[in-house]
């Protein structure tokens, strides 16, 4: 089997995978690390949203090998210790989320559009949450969770 | 997802002569429709020969009156380029709109025209516009290049390098998007181009992209919303599924054209 080696949250890793292991796997069966979440498996839900040489993209819908030699970041990666990241004290503070299997994948896809958009309106943040399903609809307070961390980390 | 043998491409050449010696091989591109169709057992190629890394078959390039995309460029970067959004603001909004972000940071020009999905956004605006599809081996015009449902004129092995768009005097693009997978129910691309007008429509066709020769004439004889709103589009051939009806795509033809008018001005 093809070694596929990656930075995930500032390491370097490496494992031994078929070709059609997929990122979000590569991740949480080979890595141990399952706070990517894997909802739909039809690319639709975000869920699995990881960052990828600092952009979001859905890691159920990428080959590990595709990713061989990238910079990848999972919501592991956000907090400092025990100190939450300021997106995801946020989501906290606001109620962002229910049952919070979609949270993962909220603040990953958040995070990459206050780095392309530091002060988004209300609806710019809708629209850019096309790619994340919240079954629970708790859209209302993710989007105020978003607002506010925004502001957060504008400072 | 069936196995399957895994290879990143140096160059297009390499890329071509690697899926022509495999058993069944195919061109990787940003996956974003390839990966799902593995996931569903719906395709069982031998080999994925990724394109990720030909470099040269990415970018956004200004040729005065018409603009050159090569295939490996990503949704997000023709709805962001300079050039695109000041030459043909239809066509950068058009991929603004494709799916999602994460979508739009991963799928790209040519696996879209390629794939020739019935319903995506992109051959509307390579018919419409009358775009040339270039390959590793020739041009073909946009009228040749589309034949039928994810059926195209690409031969084995075939690979599209660029798509090339004639800048139009005016274009615009409105779309009713499925609310889910954000696809077209209906998409229509409505331009003008040294006084030809051509009206083309996606995600309504049983055959896929085709053009509106109805909403063209009227658009010749006057080019407004009211005369695109106008035509009453026969609902022959089109799709009904559980989205929506043959009948309401036909009547959405001519609503999404006459936005489209609205957008270009």
């Amino acid at each position: 089997m093809p070694t596929v080696s990656m930075t995930v949250n500032g390491k370097s890793v490496s494992a031994d995978v078929e070709p059609r292991t997929l990122l979000v796997q590569y991740l949480r069966e080979h890595l141990g690390m399952t706070g990517t979440h894997v909802g739909c498996d039809t690319s639709q839900c975000g869920a699995c949203v990881v960052h990828v040489n600092g952009e979001s993209l859905k890691s159920c819908t990428m080959l590990a090998a595709q990713a061989e030699g990238a910079d990848v970041t999972t919501i592991e990666g956000l907090a400092n210790g025990d100190e939450l990241h300021p997106m995801q004290e946020a989501f906290r503070e606001n109620h962002g989320l229910q049952c919070g299997f979609c949270t993962p994948g909220m603040v990953m896809s958040a995070l990459d559009l206050v780095q392309k958009n530091p002060d988004p309106s209300e609806r710019e943040v809708r629209e850019w949450l096309e790619g994340n399903l919240c079954r629970c609809t708790g859209y209302h307070n993710i989007v105020k969770s978003i607002l506010a961390g925004a502001q957060a980390l504008k400072g | 997802m069936y196995q399957f043998n895994y290879q990143k491409a140096g160059s297009a050449d390499e890329a071509a002569s690697a899926v022509s010696s495999a058993e069944d091989g195919r061109f990787l591109a940003g996956g974003m429709t390839l990966i799902p169709t593995l996931k569903q057992r719906l395709a069982q190629p031998s080999d994925l020969v990724d394109l990720a890394d030909v470099n040269d078959l990415a970018g956004v390039s200004d040729g005065g009156d018409s603009i050159t995309i090569g295939a490996m460029t990503r949704h997000v970067d023709v709805a962001t380029s300079n050039v695109v959004q000041s030459k043909i603001p239809a066509l950068a909004s058009l991929a603004d709109n494709i799916g999602d972000p994460q979508v739009r940071n991963r799928g790209t020009i040519g696996g879209s025209v390629a794939n020739n999905d019935p319903a995506a956004d992109y051959p509307a605006a390579v018919l419409a516009l009358n775009a040339t599809v270039i390959t590793n081996q020739r041009e073909i015009t946009a009228e040749d290049f589309f034949d039928g449902m994810f059926t195209t004129a690409l031969e084995d092995g075939e690979l599209i390098t660029a798509v090339r768009f004639p800048v139009p005097d005016k274009a615009g693009y409105a779309k009713f998007p499925n609310p889910a997978s954000r696809y077209a129910l209906v998409g229509v691309m409505v331009a003008q181009t040294g006084g030809e007008t051509r009206v083309s429509v996606t995600g309504a066709g049983q055959d896929g992209v085709f053009r509106a020769a109805e909403i063209e004439s009227a658009l010749s004889g006057s080019w407004s919303a009211d005369a695109a709103k106008g035509v009453k589009m026969s609902d022959d051939g089109l799709n009904a599924d559980i989205h929506a009806s043959a009948e309401y795509r036909a009547h959405l033809i001519s609503v999404m054209a006459s936005r489209a008018v609205d957008a270009a001005g």
